[in-house]
């Protein structure tokens, strides 16, 4: 097997904040593989966008990743470079897709120069040979009449022509690994299909590695090709897509697949997973899904679960692994328990 | 694929940033502000005028307005008119180029204090609200009585130092908004040095409300050079400023009242078209307020 591109191990970040330690993101460890399309899933405040912010080492006090952690890309470790290599690495190398195209973007500076303002940062050609390789992105990534729109600025265009331009600024040092965090939660659903047909597109002509970062299991099924589940700072579950959506293991990642609408069947409410991500400065011990969970049982709570492996490339950080008979008795987690004796 | 070309957006975006105006109100303030500018630095040159020629000490004292002397003349035999466009070139060029100075003061004093981390950031923010707590006509006062030699240089210098500290609290607090916006973390996120964020991402997104601030604070000059000629610590006479024509008219308004009541309505004028300039600039440079507003 060749090296992966990322490989990151036992990251933790975490924020020492007033009320506590907020353990945001808790002893991660994956890889990215070059070529492939990675998704990270998971709800608000289970670490995803840490984990990726963490990747760019773009943590801001007081958050801080921890001694121990590991990011190693293209042979260096990331936790460890000098300012002036992270900053040779971001961008260039690695480049980042972020959420609101509204406002990831300058007001006061056309699109066009913004997206060459990437190229003349990294590169040493002339400001002309810029503006034609940010001319060249923009009709790359299907904006049309790309001059024209280059001259224009942030607020003349639509929102996904704004993440087409933010596609642009990331595709246009040609790095190895693209970090998307949720590029389409603020798009409307049409939009979001044609900017995820044309991220797919591009990864495959480019070669370029994508770690995708949703909340929406629909980003997943339709873009990558292997999945981690986060919960709690850690990572609960990983498995290529087809198996997640075949077998997930987890039951909190079976709680994501019932909370996803089907246009199949007619229903008054959707389904919900019980509760909220518990806050990250008092995980609970044990399991950290286990007051949410139907299945829990005193294991969970006394004994923090590994990641046991149900197949090959297939893991899950849920006690039920070993002892599967349980899953046949559900009850009502806890929260539930406590929310109806109140 | 072309799907989501905007049909609307353009033109209102551009409607909403542009600069210029057509609301009545701010367009014959700037053509006030124009006329009187013109009649302060124009006038003077086509029509032969002399603000400190004193003709008849005796016979053409405090004489009230007439054709010869639109506004009078004073207790000195002076036309009012030629000192009223003389003093309106001191009292203006004063207010410009002392806002200026602090304009520029405060947006690098400012800046820096919201742009730096840590000690630095604590002890420039310490330093600003100390200087914020001075009233600024006491210090004045103050130099002026121990700086007694007055020229137009330093009264700009003077006023320019001592009015930066609005500004800077102005641009900080911006500048702190600003460094937590996403396009400033995208810039981060792309590789970006520090200054380069700092100069092109932070400080043109911030000058704004400087502009604004700026014609504001020019009317506020006009009225403080007033204030302070009024009190007697302005420019030495005979040059004529608008605060000390009202001053030498003081005494005697009762009978001599045009003395007092041209260079006063002149200042009146002049700081209102200033404010209603800059109301209509935070408008059209702040499409948010003005939806606010409308």
């Amino acid at each position: 097997m060749t090296e992966p591109l990322l490989s990151i191990e036992n990251l933790r970040t975490w924020f020492h904040t007033e009320s506590g330690i907020a353990r945001s993101v808790d002893g991660v460890s994956f890889v990215v593989n070059a070529g492939e399309m990675l998704g990270i899933v998971g709800e608000s405040g289970c670490g995803k966008s840490v984990t990726a912010l963490s990747i760019l080492r773009l943590i801001q006090q007081p958050g801080r990743i921890e001694e121990g952690s590991h990011i190693m890309f293209e042979g260096k470790d990331l936790v460890t470079l000098d300012d002036g290599g992270m900053r040779e690495i971001r961008g260039n190398r690695i480049a980042m897709i972020f959420q609101e195209p509204m406002s990831a973007l300058n007001p006061v500076f056309t699109v066009g120069d913004q997206v060459a303002e990437v190229a003349r940062v990294h590169g040493s050609g002339s400001r002309r040979d810029a503006w034609k390789r940010a001319v060249e992105m923009l009709s790359l990534t299907g904006i049309p009449s790309p001059e024209e729109r280059a001259n224009q600025y942030p607020h003349q265009l639509s929102g996904g022509m704004r993440q087409r331009v933010l596609i642009a600024m990331a595709l246009i040092m040609n790095p190895a690994l693209i970090i998307a965090d949720e590029p389409t939660t603020a798009l409307d659903v049409t939009i979001q299909a044609q900017i995820l047909e044309l991220l797919t597109g591009l990864q495959e002509r480019f070669g370029t590695s994508i770690l995708m970062i949703t909340h929406d299991l629909g980003v997943i099924a339709e873009t990558a090709t292997r999945v981690l589940v986060m919960y709690g700072g850690e990572i609960v579950e990983e498995a290529s897509v087809d198996t997640l959506f075949s077998a997930a293991h987890h039951p909190y990642t079976e709680g994501l697949m019932h909370a996803m609408p089907q246009m199949s069947e007619e229903r008054e409410r959707l389904n919900v997973i019980p509760g909220t991500v518990p806050p990250p400065t008092a995980w609970p011990s044990g399991c950290r899904f286990r007051d949410r969970c139907s299945y829990s049982w005193e294991r969970c709570e006394s004994e923090h679960p590994p990641l046991y492996e149900i197949s090959a490339g297939h893991t899950s950080r849920c006690h039920l692994a070993v002892e599967p008979e349980r899953r046949a008795q559900p009850h009502l987690p806890l929260v539930e328990k406590v929310g109806a004796a109140l | 694929m072309n799907s989501d070309t905007p049909l609307i957006v353009s033109t209102a975006g551009r409607a909403g940033r542009r600069w210029w105006t057509t609301d009545p109100a701010s367009l014959s303030a700037a053509a006030l502000l124009v006329t009187i500018a013109a009649g302060c630095f124009i006038v003077p040159l086509m029509i032969p005028m002399d603000p400190l020629a004193m003709p008849e000490i005796v016979k053409l004292i405090n004489l009230p307005p007439s054709i010869d002397h639109f506004m009078g003349t004073d207790q000195s035999s002076r036309d009012v008119l030629s000192r009223l466009l003389y003093g309106g070139r001191i009292s203006l060029s004063i207010a410009v180029f002392a806002t200026l100075v602090s304009v520029t003061l405060g947006t690098a004093y400012g800046a820096a204090a919201g742009y730096s981390t840590g000690i630095l950031r604590s002890l420039l923010d310490r330093v600003l609200d100390a200087l914020l707590s001075i009233p600024r006509l006491l210090i004045l006062i103050a130099i002026f009585a121990a700086w007694p030699d007055a020229s137009v240089k330093r009264f700009v210098l003077i006023l320019g130092v001592t009015g930066w500290y609005g500004v800077a609290r102005l641009v900080r607090g911006q500048v702190l908004a600003l460094k937590t916006r996403d396009f400033v973390m995208s810039a981060r996120a792309m590789g970006a040095t520090p200054s380069r964020i700092f100069f092109r991402h932070i400080l043109p997104n911030s000058l704004t409300p400087v502009v604004v601030a700026a014609t504001l604070g020019i009317g506020h000059v006009i009225v403080l050079e007033a204030g302070l000629s009024y009190l007697g610590v302005g420019l030495d006479p005979p040059a004529p400023t608008w605060g000390g024509m009202i001053q030498d008219g003081a005494a005697s308004i009762r009978n001599v009242w045009w003395l007092s009541l041209f260079p006063g309505l002149a200042i009146v004028l002049t700081v209102m078209a200033f404010t209603i300039l800059g109301d209509a600039l935070l408008r059209a440079l702040e499409p948010r307020q003005k939806q606010r507003d409308d």
